[in-house]
């Protein structure tokens, strides 16, 4: 237990130390995409009954915050040792490779949280969020942080390079979030597009979260978990398998 | 009863695509020793050490470190393994303290207070403990390496070139330390390019060259299995070499002579011939081969291919 804590808390220190781009950098810039989506489009659209464009986004802005700093974290403490090579002290010590992992996803978990948390608390100020079921907010916040953290985990042990880890980021962690119904109800697409939307994971997480803020979604909340969770046992998995196999760490 | 080895590699082999970089090494090192993994660049050192911390994965054989199986058993082995990887690396976000407090925390201890302070103090890094890694001089972190391996006390300690980059007076305090650890019963191996660290320290050796394991002996039997090497140096009174010592003459260079010998027993001969024509030794010196020597000499015979 102490080796898994000690690694937590390096891991914690680590984006802690340099705050100020880790989180709060993030915060400001997601507050920049709602500044600008307030001013171009507020008079505009309505996405639920009643509920205004603007109010409809933060919670989808706030989840997509969250999502990608979580992935952000682990990919780039994870790519970061090995470039650098002090990963060496991790992997000759004795901890085991879920304790590795499950470390790598909490420090995601956090950063992703402080982050949704800070953007959270800046809107809500200026704006009337309704609140309508806060225990399947955290929820999706934690379950869709610790998959992204995962598939951080992943994609830092796959990239060699820097210019790898920004390659999965922009085809494959980008894609999916703009297309998962963060800045949109996906019942305003085409049928086709929406049949296509239910294969994104991340449409559960965002479409889960927001339900924890309107009581309304376009899947029943528990559905999503479920399908967010399977996804995030089944990451979690191949990571473990990939630690084990020392793929790319150990030769 | 055989105690248990500390480190034991049977029929090791690992390959870099088609490169051989270990060939069927056998290695048994037991508990207590201190011991030299020498050989020149490339031999494979680095990959064997790899292979015995499971920072490298065998394609054949096994490894175990007291008596647990690197892959199979890798946290008990693991515990039992402090490592000085050879390559310089640190974690730039901490400090000398917290690296080696977190370092300390992997192997599950979170008391450590006195340990740590006094690896600190016996490596020099008392004036640096708060000093972020990487302000520190490529020396001082390397220091902090050795002290990352020995956080957890391990009972087998392996240390990749420790001292390359490292000043002359650290140098001797760093193998004080480690000889004292060597003596509380800590298993010690080491690669250096200096041999005559590895002679003044060790108690056996293995030759590494091309992935194989040319030599392993203790350094005494090494040296003794060389026939030749022995050489005296003469200044002589006339200066000038009787015939008969003509042949075994290897240099003769600022008045001094020096004559190959093959064995003690020749040296009763050259006393009896120079006393004969009166010649006065006026300076006289017996050079032993060194491990150097024996080094050279294994290096330059080619692999047989076994
Ligand atoms: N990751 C790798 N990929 C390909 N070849 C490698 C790799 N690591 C080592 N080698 C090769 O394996 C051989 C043995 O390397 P190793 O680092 O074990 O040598 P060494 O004995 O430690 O040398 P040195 O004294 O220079 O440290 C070398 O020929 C090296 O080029
Ligand atoms: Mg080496």
């Amino acid at each position: 237990m102490t080796g898994f804590l000690t690694l937590l808390y390096k891991e914690l220190l680590r984006f802690w130390k340099v705050g100020f781009q880790t989180v709060l950098a993030p915060i400001v810039s997601t507050l920049l995409y709602l500044l600008i989506f307030f001013h171009v489009l507020e008079a505009h659209i309505e996405a639920y009954q009643g509920v205004p464009y603007t109010v409809f986004l933060i919670p989808g802005l706030v989840m997509m915050a969250v999502m990608q700093n979580a992935f952000a974290n682990s990919s780039s403490s994870m790519i970061q040792s090995k470039i650098s090579g002090n990963i060496v002290f991790v992997l000759l010590s004795p901890l085991t490779y879920r304790e590795i992992l499950l470390a790598y996803i909490l420090a995601s978990v956090v950063r992703g949280l402080m982050v949704g948390a800070g953007v959270y608390l800046v809107t809500w100020f200026f704006f009337d969020i309704p609140l309508y079921w806060p225990v399947w907010i955290i929820l999706f916040a934690v379950m869709g942080s610790a998959l992204l953290g995962a598939l951080g985990v992943i994609a830092g042990i796959w990239a060699d390079k820097f210019d790898q880890l920004a390659a999965f980021q922009n085809f494959i962690i980008m894609p999916l979030t703009f297309l998962s119904g963060v800045f949109y109800s996906i019942h305003s697409l085409p049928p086709a597009w929406q049949v296509l939307s239910h294969l994104n994971p991340f449409f559960y997480m965002i479409d889960g979260f927001r339900y924890g803020f309107f009581g309304a979604s376009d899947i029943p909340p528990y559905m999503s978990l479920v399908i967010v969770t399977v996804c995030f046992v089944a990451i979690s998995l191949l990571a473990i398998k990939l630690l084990r196999s020392g793929y790319k760490l150990r030769h | 009863m055989d105690s248990v080895l500390a480190i034991e590699v049977k029929k090791v082999c690992k390959y870099f695509g088609s490169f051989c970089a270990l060939d069927h090494i056998d290695l048994e090192i037991r508990e207590g020793e201190f011991f030299a993994l020498l050989g020149p660049n490339g031999a494979g050192k680095t990959t064997l050490i790899n292979t015995i911390a499971g920072l490298a994965l065998a394609d054949s054989g096994s490894v175990h470190v007291m008596g647990n199986h690197v892959v199979n058993q890798y946290r008990l082995a693991r515990r039992q393994l402090g490592v000085v990887p050879q390559e310089l690396v640190f974690d730039p976000f901490f400090t000398v303290r917290e690296t080696l407090i977190i370092q300390s925390g992997y192997y599950g201890i979170s008391k450590n207070k006195t340990w740590i302070d006094e690896i600190i103090e016996r490596l020099g890094l008392t004036d640096k403990a708060h000093a972020n890694m990487r302000a520190l001089s490529g020396g001082m972190k390397r220091r902090v390496m050795v002290a990352q391996a020995l956080v957890h006390k391990p009972p087998v300690i392996i240390l990749d070139e420790p001292t390359a980059g490292v000043d002359v007076e650290l140098r001797q305090s760093l193998w004080d330390f480690i000889k004292q650890l060597n003596i509380e019963g800590h298993t010690i191996v080491l690669t250096t390019h200096y041999l005559e660290e590895a002679e003044a320290l060790c108690s056996r050796v293995a030759m590494l060259k091309q992935g194989k394991v040319i030599a392993l002996n203790s350094i005494q039997s090494l040296i003794n299995t060389m026939t030749a090497g022995y050489s005296l140096r003469l200044r002589l009174q006339p200066d000038n070499l009787p015939p008969g010592l003509q042949e075994k003459q290897v240099t003769h260079h600022n008045g001094f002579y020096e004559l190959r010998m093959d064995s003690y027993r020749q040296i009763e001969s050259v006393l009896a011939q120079l006393r004969e024509n009166k010649i006065q030794i006026l300076e006289m010196q017996l050079l032993q081969p060194d491990l150097e020597a024996v080094f050279v000499n294994l290096m330059k015979n080619p692999v047989s291919e076994t």
